[in-house]
């Protein structure tokens, strides 16, 4: 009897099951990343991404210590700075930028410090701080899938408002919107984003994902929703093909993630400057014509 | 619990406004009936944002009573340099935003919305920059977009805050001939303004801040008076009357007229390069339909 022909190489990685979750929570993740993203550089807030990662570490790691459910103790921990975040940056004197650096480095601090407490430093740690998505079991992706579900409804319910308080906050409550309700739900669905691709990307990663796709968007767009379809899009994709690559090259998927997200990104800045540059050698060209015609009729 | 009057739209009665703790305007007393167009005057930092949106019930009430009547629609148009400008939407996105509450929950705009907002856009002269991101747009443009917004939530009392700052004389003629137009239509209009001549001056009525209060509430012929400017601005201000024109200029302290004369109008106009022919015409009717006191 024959044996099957063995799959083409490039279909490898989905004859593994770790491999398919891998890359269907990717996307996911990668997806809902770019789109909460979408928000968050436009309101220059790049910062509280990265910040409440490492906050979130925070509440991982005591949640693992005393045996509480991880993505809840991350997500009540992750709200709570959250909370206190914007709080502190109510207080004029205080200002939003250094209420985040202080809250969420507090929050990190308080995770160290019950790591050197426990004298050690075990691989779930590691995996929080690095991303471990190999690792992650269906019950994990059913996790996943249902926060990201939960993140979409919130943005599609919340869009309007939302969009109309990014883009003049100042303005808004003129116009019947609860900016500090806006506020709090989106900064929430943030934190929520954050437990989400914490397995996928680790605390140390979570905040290129954020940032990367909408960026390279922002780029090839002025208009806001086609701006957000194409960070999804982007986000999605380069969380598939990150995880995909990862197979090959034999790295930790959450840095190919994040790695074939950074060369879309080059890419994007290259092709715009080469654009730009063609796009003034042909202005200087019309010009020069325009010069030469209008000296001929003299 | 206090109410407004049939005949009145804006009721403020003692009022005292300010932000975080620190009063900004004390001791105010405006009333606002319907089809009003007023001007709020006075030198920066004396209020006159604070006052504007009160109306929208927005600064801490210290003390008073502010209302405005029930089922009032009310549009407002910000200053422009308050706008992030590198925003990636467009014209008719932003004129959209001010109809968000329609279908509230779906992230999408329905067709109705979309010619509503084609409709206004077409009113203001606009329409063909709808699909234009706001970046590309020039200062007159802006205002427009931005009043756009407003008036798509078709407001009873439209509130804007130095909506001709940074626009050439052209297009601050339009802007204002524009509010002329709508309040002519029935809509209420309360602006706030630097600009005296170009502008308060043309409107039937003004409230004149400084002092942290309304220092004078009326006609231009009555509150741009020179005790009045030098109490808001601390500054002595030359008036010049003529006919229904007032020009309103600081002076050094030495100048004749420092202290607190209205002068009459010159004896010789120079008029320098006056256009010839139908140009001049232009001029002529362009100037009738700026607004003036009896539009209101």
């Amino acid at each position: 009897m024959q044996n099957p022909s063995p799959a083409p190489i490039m279909l490898e990685p989905f004859e593994f099951g770790f491999m398919q979750r891998a890359m269907i929570a990717a996307t996911l993740v990668g997806g809902v990343t770019a789109a909460v993203g979408v928000f968050v550089i436009l309101r220059r807030l790049a910062y509280i991404g990265h910040g409440l990662a490492h906050s979130i570490f925070g509440g991982a790691v005591v949640s693992f210590t005393i045996g509480f459910n991880f993505f809840l103790g991350a997500s009540l921990w992750g709200a709570f700075s959250v909370f206190l975040i914007n709080q502190a940056a109510r207080r004029r004197q205080i200002g939003g930028d250094a209420a985040i650096g202080i809250v969420t480095t507090a929050a990190f601090a308080i995770g160290i410090a019950v790591i050197s407490r426990a004298r050690s430093f075990t691989r779930d740690f590691e995996a929080a701080l690095f991303g471990e998505i190999l690792g992650i079991t269906n019950q994990d992706l059913y996790v996943t899938a249902g926060m990201v579900l939960l993140i979409a409804v919130v943005l599609f319910l919340l869009w309007k408002p939302l969009v109309f308080v990014t883009f003049d906050q100042d303005v808004a409550t003129s116009y019947g919107i609860s900016v500090r309700w806006v506020e709090t739900i989106f900064s929430l669905a943030l934190a929520a984003t954050v437990v989400a691709a914490l397995q996928v990307l680790g605390v140390t990663l979570i905040a290129a994902a954020l940032v990367i796709p909408p960026v390279v968007a922002r780029m090839l767009t002025d208009s806001f929703p086609r701006l957000f379809l194409i960070a999804v899009v982007l986000g999605a994709v380069t969380g598939f093909l990150g995880v995909y690559v990862s197979w090959f090259v034999d790295v930790s998927s959450g840095a190919t993630v994040v790695l074939v997200q950074a060369a879309m990104f080059a890419l994007t800045l290259g092709w715009g400057t080469i654009e730009s540059r063609r796009g003034l050698r042909a202005t200087r060209r019309a010009e020069r014509l325009a010069g030469l015609e209008r000296s001929l009729n003299d | 619990m206090a109410t407004v009057a049939v005949d009145e739209l804006v009721r403020l009665e003692g009022v005292a406004l300010g932000y975080e703790g620190v009063v900004a305007l004390r001791d105010v007393d405006v009333h606002i009936a319907p089809g009003e167009l007023i001007g709020i005057v006075g030198p920066s930092g004396c209020g006159k944002t604070t006052l504007l949106r009160s109306l929208l019930g927005e600064p801490e009430l210290y003390a008073g009573t502010a209302k405005v009547a029930d089922n009032t629609r009310v549009g407002y148009v910000p200053q422009v340099e308050t706008v992030d400008w590198n925003f990636p939407i467009t014209v008719e996105q932003v004129a959209m935003l001010g109809s968000w509450r329609t279908r509230r929950w779906l992230p999408w705009t329905s067709r109705a919305e979309r010619s509503r907002a084609r409709v206004v856009l077409s009113q203001l002269g606009i329409a063909d920059l709808a699909d234009r991101p706001i970046r590309a747009l020039s200062g007159g443009q802006q205002q427009r977009t931005f009043l756009a917004r407003a008036l798509i939530r078709s407001p009873d009392l439209l509130l804007l805050d130095e909506p001709t700052s940074g626009v050439d004389i052209k297009t601050r003629h339009e802007i204002l001939h524009q509010l002329a137009g709508l309040n002519t239509a029935g809509v209420t209009v309360v602006l706030t303004t630097h600009d005296l001549n170009g502008v308060a001056s043309h409107l039937p009525r003004l409230i004149a801040l400084g002092e942290q209060t309304v220092l004078a509430d009326g006609p231009p012929s009555e509150v741009l008076q020179p005790d009045i400017l030098e109490r808001a601005y601390g500054q002595p201000m030359l008036v010049v009357q003529s006919g229904h024109e007032t020009y309103v200029l600081p002076i050094p302290e030495e100048a004749p007229g420092a202290h607190g004369d209205v002068l009459p109008p010159p004896d010789v106009v120079s008029v320098i390069g006056r256009p010839d022919g139908d140009e001049a015409g232009d001029e002529d009717a362009d100037a009738e339909s700026e607004p003036r006191s009896d539009h209101a």
